[in-house]
């Protein structure tokens, strides 16, 4: 082997070690060329007025998406209330038993519902409420975002409860608690900041999520907070008016887009930032 | 052909602020088998991973001084080169998993992208086998992977491997601290057979193998190199203290 | 995991004088001793009752699992029963004339998924080698790994309305350079540059971490034999995280075939068989999306539920493989 040979093989080594820092970076531009134009064409648009007021019929200037905020928030609310008790039971029951059959089937139940597209979420709830109860509702789509949060919020409470030592609950037990205490006193308190990282996660995750909605909750031109009438929400105002042939609602999605956009890189952040805060050192 | 193969003048190494070598100077004789020991954290290993230019994979780690082989300077050579001239069997054998026993022989022409014709490869492969005393145990299933093969075996295919580049110098880096006393002793022969070919430096943390193999021993103590010497004389008659300390189990 | 019974106060307490001889004093300690079985008494009760609500949440999963399968099986029965297997290569969809066939619809979601996922593969690779192998920590490297998590957060109806605005143009633009006859912009190709983005922190993130897992020693013999750093990643990293990095590309494919919205805003929306990548199309999931709401016959939304059925069964059995791939991968 001669001089040239190394060489050549040192040259190969530095170019591909260039071309993977060139393609890893490139991943990132798609990510700011849409954050940058979103913050150009919806900063203008937003105000006060655009977010305390319904939207206006085509033609009329002005109008806003109160209607839509409101809605993802109540819908939100809704799901969570339905999903972050189960959720975390369901993650400590997988934590608990490892071993028990029903375990097994429960923890291959929770990775196929991982999988599952949302809009075919969209489709059972749609033949488990809407059918029956005669009527689009926010109540149904609250039920299909809390299946959605669902297999996020087990997950990380099963993973974060696994990490905790043996030890901490042995340590609860010989002092003669019971287990629920044992369970919510001694253990979620230490494992807490795993916990809500989950849950804050499976909320931001919901928050931007419209395919589950399209024939549950279906949107509503007017402020609305009935879970029994249909509901809009601010993903699903993006789609209908971005998808529409009119430059008004255009420019309302780009407004809607642009708090849409906000609200879930503050989510993402804020969790971030509060499981570092959180985090317990074993 | 000069006696000394290795030398090393003023040599210090470091991790970031860590001062771990401290202004080595040694010369290694060809053909020899050198022992090198010293307690936990004394710098051997450190010191023995500068002359084949691994030390400096690890983030934050430097050296500086002189370090020649055959009088050249080592550090302005590159480092691909001297792997080449000086081999390295590590602590724990680390055959590749996914190659056969065939295939991590000659791992090292592979990986260099040296293209060899079959009949040279199978010439290479039976060589480097006798040499580590492997040949007739696998002789049959030179195309399995090295699964089956026990701790003492994997180890010597590890030799074999090193050995197959023909270096002229083959650091050891604690080489039988992994294995049971049987594979201990298949591997401590080899190192009698290997100095007819190749200049052996071992870094142990058992004084009595450093005793039994080697030709001349170096003692590290806290960075600095404290006593080099042949070994009988280093066991039966130290100059130095701490050397003296070391041997008699003072400090481990 | 059994709950010592009384608290140990009542055993330690010596017995005072007074339990033999009733009198005011003692009549206290045994109120107290009372108090105290009737609570441990009720803890064991509500311990039961947590457990067994426990055990329901778990039953709960999988029934909820099972009903969203039967669910899906019993709406797509009247199609499945009037259509039979043929529903799965007929090239024609015409509700209209009560023709269904789904075959554009699997050619468009696979057209699209596998484009994307060869776009995307280069720069997760790229993530996944250059934050496992190249640069674990430091402050720019975590830049990067939030940049791509982003990726993630960021909602589908932003990336579709985007690249409606900028890419679809782009794209048109570029179709008629290169001479495509009906240079709509929108189609299987526009489809499958935007999904292409948004799955590429799957398989980056996982492959970070399997690269992540390769041991060092293993590294360190290639090093010792004279290799440079790209042939230590070639011959010993790549090889040994082979199956790792596959199960990662299998989840960045199971994300792809579900995903509607950012797809459905770009990909054209025809029924028509896509005849090449820049025409346009409908996946499985956007025609479910823009057509569920006007099915008006049974058998039309039938056929419907079936495709959902269909993309149900295909993305788990992806994911599920995937799974598996990664736990005998962190097991070995």
């Amino acid at each position: 082997m001669n001089n040239n040979h190394v060489k050549y093989r040192i040259g190969k080594s530095r170019g591909f070690q260039v071309l993977t820092i060139v393609l890893a970076f490139a991943c990132v531009i798609p990510l700011i060329a849409i954050l940058l134009f979103i913050i150009r064409e919806g900063i203008s648009r937003i105000n006060w007025h655009f977010l305390v007021n319904i939207p206006k019929p085509v033609g009329e200037v002005g109008g806003g998406i109160a209607n839509a905020l409101l809605g993802s928030v109540i819908m939100i609310v809704m799901a969570s209330v339905m999903a972050i008790p189960v959720g975390i039971m369901g993650g400590i029951y997988l934590s608990e038993n490892k071993k028990s059959r029903l375990a097994y089937w429960c923890r291959l139940s929770v990775d196929i519902l991982q999988g599952v597209p949302s809009i075919v979420i969209g489709i059972i709830a749609y033949f488990w409420l809407v059918r029956p109860l005669g009527s689009f509702s926010a109540f149904s789509g609250s039920v299909a975002l809390a299946i959605m949060m669902l297999p996020i919020i087990v997950r990380s409470t099963e993973e974060t409860l696994k990490m905790l030592p043996d030890s901490l609950k042995e340590a609860a037990f010989a002092l003669g608690m019971p287990i629920h205490r044992v369970i919510f006193k001694v253990v979620v308190p230490v494992g807490i900041s795993g916990i809500l990282s989950g849950v804050m996660l499976s909320v931001a995750r919901i928050t931007g999520e419209t395919a589950p909605l399209l024939f549950t909750a279906f949107g509503n031109p007017y402020l609305s907070g009935d879970p029994s009438k249909p509901m809009h929400s601010l993903p699903l105002m993006i789609f209908n008016y971005a998808t529409s042939p009119y430059k008004d609602w255009h420019d309302l999605a780009w407004g809607a887009s642009l708090v849409l956009l906000l609200w879930v890189l503050f989510l993402n952040i804020f969790t971030k930032l509060i499981t570092r805060k959180w985090k317990v050192q074993l | 052909m000069e006696s000394t193969i290795i030398k090393s003048r003023n040599f210090n190494a470091s991790f970031g602020v860590n001062h771990v070598v401290k202004n080595v100077n040694i010369e290694i004789p060809r053909n020899h088998v050198i022992a090198v020991m010293g307690p936990s954290g004394c710098g051997k290993t450190t010191y023995l991973r500068c002359i084949n230019r691994m030390h400096e994979l690890i983030p934050g780690a430097s050296c500086s001084g002189e370090m020649t082989i055959n009088n050249e300077n080592i550090y302005e050579m590159h480092p691909i080169f001297v792997r080449l001239k000086i081999g390295m069997v590590f602590q724990r054998p680390n055959p590749f998993p996914n190659l056969s026993i065939y295939d991590n022989v000659i791992a090292g022409y592979k990986l260099n992208g040296i293209k060899l014709p079959r009949a040279e490869r199978d010439r290479i492969v039976e060589h480097s086998l006798t040499r580590v005393a492997l040949w007739k145990e696998v002789k049959d299933s030179l195309n399995k992977k090295g699964s089956f093969l026990s701790g003492g075996q994997q180890q010597r295919l590890c030799i074999a491997r090193a050995v197959a580049m023909e270096p002229e110098v083959l650091l050891f880096d604690e080489p039988t601290s992994a294995l049971d006393p049987i594979s201990t002793s298949t591997v401590e022969e080899l190192f009698h057979e290997l100095k007819a070919n190749y200049t052996l430096i071992i870094v142990t943390h058992n004084m009595q193998q450093a005793a039994r193999c080697s030709d001349k021993t170096a003692f590290f103590y806290m960075g600095e190199l404290v006593e080099y010497d042949e070994t009988t004389t280093m066991f039966t008659n130290p100059k130095d203290n701490r050397t003296q300390n070391y041997i008699t189990g003072r400090f481990s | 995991m059994d709950t010592p019974f009384a608290p140990t106060s009542t055993a330690a307490a010596p017995a005072p004088a007074g339990i033999l001889h009733p009198g005011p004093a003692s009549a206290h300690l045994a109120a107290r001793a009372a108090a105290r079985i009737r609570r441990s008494f009720r803890q064991i009760r509500t311990e039961n009752v947590f457990r067994n609500a426990l055990v329901i949440t778990g039953l709960l999963l999988v029934v909820l699992v099972l009903g969203i399968f039967l669910t899906l099986v019993v709406q797509s029965l009247p199609s499945i029963r009037l259509l039979g297997l043929k529903f799965l290569w007929g090239k024609t969809w015409n509700p209209v004339k009560n023709v269904y066939g789904a075959f554009p619809f699997l050619v468009g979601t696979l057209l699209s998924s596998f484009l994307a996922l060869l776009i995307s593969i280069p720069f997760s690779m790229a993530v996944a080698v250059f934050l496992g192998e190249y640069q674990p920590n430091g402050w720019f490297s975590n830049l990067l790994k939030n940049a791509v998590e982003l990726i993630a957060a960021v909602p589908s109806v932003i990336y579709g309305f985007w690249a409606l605005a900028v890419l679809v143009p782009l794209v048109r633009r570029f179709e008629t350079r290169i001479g495509v006859e009906q240079p709509l912009g929108v189609g299987v190709f526009s489809a499958s540059l935007i999904l292409a983005v948004m799955i590429i922190p799957y398989a980056a993130s996982l492959g970070r971490s399997m690269i992540r897992m390769v041991p060092s020693p293993l590294k360190e013999a290639a090093y010792g034999l004279g290799a440079t750093r790209w042939e230590v990643i070639r011959s010993v990293v790549l090889p040994y995280t082979r199956s790792g990095l596959f199960a990662g590309i299998l989840l960045s494919l199971g994300r792809a075939l579900g995903e509607t919205m950012a797809v459905t805003m770009v990909i054209g929306n025809t029924s028509i068989l896509p005849k090449n990548i820049f025409a346009p199309g409908n996946t499985m999931a956007s025609v479910i999306a823009n057509e569920f709401t006007e099915a008006d016959k049974t058998v039309y939304l039938s056929a419907l539920i079936e495709l959902g059925l269909a993309l149900f069964l295909v993305t788990v059995v992806i994911n599920m493989i995937g799974k598996k791939i990664i736990d005998r991968f962190t097991n070995e």
